[in-house]
């Protein structure tokens, strides 16, 4: 029988909602193929949720110690090393979170297994497993196969599969020993900021009016926050606006911004990379707009234009004025 | 500080139609226009301004063909003192590879520091920047959009999902996946391309590194590439714009919003 790992991810003592989402995909694997599902929980040792975790696995696997309370790419990488050397798991899933992308490629060439990133489905043929990804900013999808190998890394795409619900597994707790020769962390954590912190908080909006990458230039903000107060709503935007400094980073919707719930959210200009789309999960109706048919964002969108974003802001404020 | 900075040119498939190719393996290309991948004009831009603050070199790689070489220009009319090109001829390079290679290139060199973008806008990888790390056995943080070195260390902000960032004291050497928006990057004029034409620009054959067969061997086959699966996806609003606005705000009215 053989054994799928999952890297638990949690911070400031709560667990993150991919590892949930992993356990579900892990859960439904290790079922088709019999596998033991483990779980393996890096932390400090007074997480509250380590309980909860052998609900949903086989076996919880804890390594505990105060210096592995905040994650750290290097002690991570020690220990599931020794643990992949002593169970040789079939897969071992990650978060393709920026902790994930850390982890991951560091433990692919430690460990000499080879790593498929940010997958949003894994399957089982002939005994090997294939995983399906999204390139060229989801325009497109590739179905990818590893070179054989005793083991496998897969990171998994937050948001690809549904969070597990809580299981009936009765998993078996196993504590072990930090490693006494654990190396040196050349890395010291100081602190988390809240850097989405601001003066408006969009996550209360019923009305988003959404700029992307679209906009083009930072000049032609200004009309579409004149549509957005007309519109009664609340200007929000995607990273690209973001990272040039045209809005401030409270008005981003997406992973690294913020998750939105509002009744409405027209998106102008805005293509629908992934990290965006997250945050929008929420929404009651989405509305976009945008030239290219092809963009990924008319896939979640419940209504479709394409058509130049400024004729349609145009037209928009036209009908509300009259 | 001395910093490398690695670096890819990528096709920019925004508002394209791409079509798959042939072999189903990958895309047509030849009608594509090509650029610099976005994080990495961030990186190169913040090793740049690293520069400029703390003197050192820049120096700026990547693997590629000739006209990939338009990236290494780019970067040294941005500022890096010299680039190297490793032609990779004609051999299929996965991101493993591709991470054993510039580590066999690099490994000789003087550094403090190495930057790559987090990811690459083609395939979204983003693992060769920490394979590198780890080749090379620096210490590393991914997804940074903030460096600040002091002493034998630097302070650096690394961006966790949910608005939040971690900050942290990392030793140097390490190496950084620079995350977009962590600068400003500065633009590049035709004569600035010009100019840099004088820069050193040296250019190596993946083939003579001495890398084994099993460092060479590519650990993930794309089998094939194919469209998104169809969904419902969204209900298209069709007509000139007057018309289009008035169904926008008739929907929006419908969904509980007064206007």
């Amino acid at each position: 029988m053989g054994e799928i790992f999952v890297v638990a991810e949690h911070r400031q003592g709560a667990l993150r909602e991919i590892t949930l989402e992993m356990l579900y995909k892990a859960n439904e694997l290790s079922q088709a193929l019999s596998h033991t599902l483990t779980a393996i929980m890096i932390g400090a040792g007074d997480e509250a949720f380590v309980d909860d975790l052998t609900k949903r696995a086989d076996r919880v696997i804890a390594v505990e110690d105060e210096r592995l309370r905040n994650f750290d790419a290097d002690l991570q990488n020690d220990i599931l090393h020794r643990l992949i050397e002593e169970y040789r798991p079939f897969l071992t899933l990650m978060g393709h979170t920026a902790w994930g992308m850390d982890l991951a490629p560091s433990l692919s060439i430690k460990s000499g297994l080879p790593l498929a990133t940010d997958c949003v489905d894994i399957r089982v043929e002939e005994g090997r497993p294939i995983v399906i990804r999204q390139i060229y900013s989801g325009k497109l999808f590739s179905r990818v196969a590893f070179k054989e190998s005793e083991g496998y890394l897969i990171t998994v795409r937050p948001g690809a599969f549904p969070p597990d619900e809580i299981g009936e597994r009765n998993g078996e707790l196993v504590r072990k020993e930090i490693p006494s020769d654990l190396p040196e962390a050349r890395k010291q954590f100081v602190e988390f900021l809240d850097a989405g912190a601001g003066e408006i908080d969009i996550g209360q909006a019923d009305l988003l009016v959404s700029i992307g990458r679209g906009i083009g230039e930072q000049e032609n903000i200004e009309e579409i926050k004149e549509l957005a107060e007309l519109m009664g709503g609340v200007i929000s935007c995607s990273r690209p606006v973001v990272d040039k400094n045209w809005l401030p980073k409270y008005h981003q919707v997406g992973t690294s911004g913020k998750s939105v719930k509002p009744k409405v959210y027209l998106a102008l200009g805005i293509s629908g990379a992934f990290q965006h789309v997250a945050g929008i999960s929420g929404a009651g109706t989405v509305i976009a707009v945008n030239k290219d048919s092809k963009a990924p964002i008319f896939r979640v969108a419940d209504y479709g234009v394409v058509d130049d974003l400024f004729k349609i802001s145009e037209a928009l404020k036209e009908k509300l004025k009259t | 500080m001395d910093i490398i900075v690695c670096v890819k040119r990528v096709p920019l498939t925004q508002e394209v139609d791409l079509e798959i190719d042939e072999s189903k393996r990958g895309v047509r290309k030849d009608m594509l226009a090509y650029v610099i991948n976005e994080w990495d004009n961030y990186a190169v831009e913040e090793a740049i301004l690293l520069k400029e603050k703390l003197g050192g070199t820049v120096t700026a790689i990547t693997v590629g063909n000739d006209e990939d070489e338009e990236v290494l220009r780019r970067s040294l009319a941005m500022g890096a003192d010299r680039a190297i090109r490793i032609d990779p001829g004609d051999r299929d390079v996965d991101s493993f590879v591709l991470s054993k290679t510039l580590a066999e290139v690099i490994k000789g060199m003087d550094y403090d520091l190495v930057l790559t973008g987090v990811q690459a806008d083609d395939d979204n990888h983003g693992m060769v920047g920490i394979m590198l790390a780890e080749h090379l056995g620096l210490a590393h943080a991914a997804v940074v959009n903030g460096v600040e070195p002091e002493g034998d260390g630097a302070t650096i902000n690394v961006e966790l999902e949910g608005g939040i960032d971690a900050i942290s004291k990392i030793k140097l050497p390490a190496l950084l996946t620079i995350q977009t928006g962590i600068n400003e990057p500065r633009y590049v004029s035709i004569m600035g391309i010009r100019k840099a034409a004088k820069k050193e620009l040296k250019v190596l054959q993946l083939d003579e590194l001495g890398l084994s067969e099993d460092d060479l061997a590519p650990r993930t086959i794309i089998e094939e590439v194919f469209l998104p699966p169809e969904t419902e996806g969204a209900e298209m609003i069709e007509g000139d714009p007057s018309t289009v606005a008035e169904d926008i705000i008739r929907i929006i009215k419908e969904k509980g919003v007064s206007l």
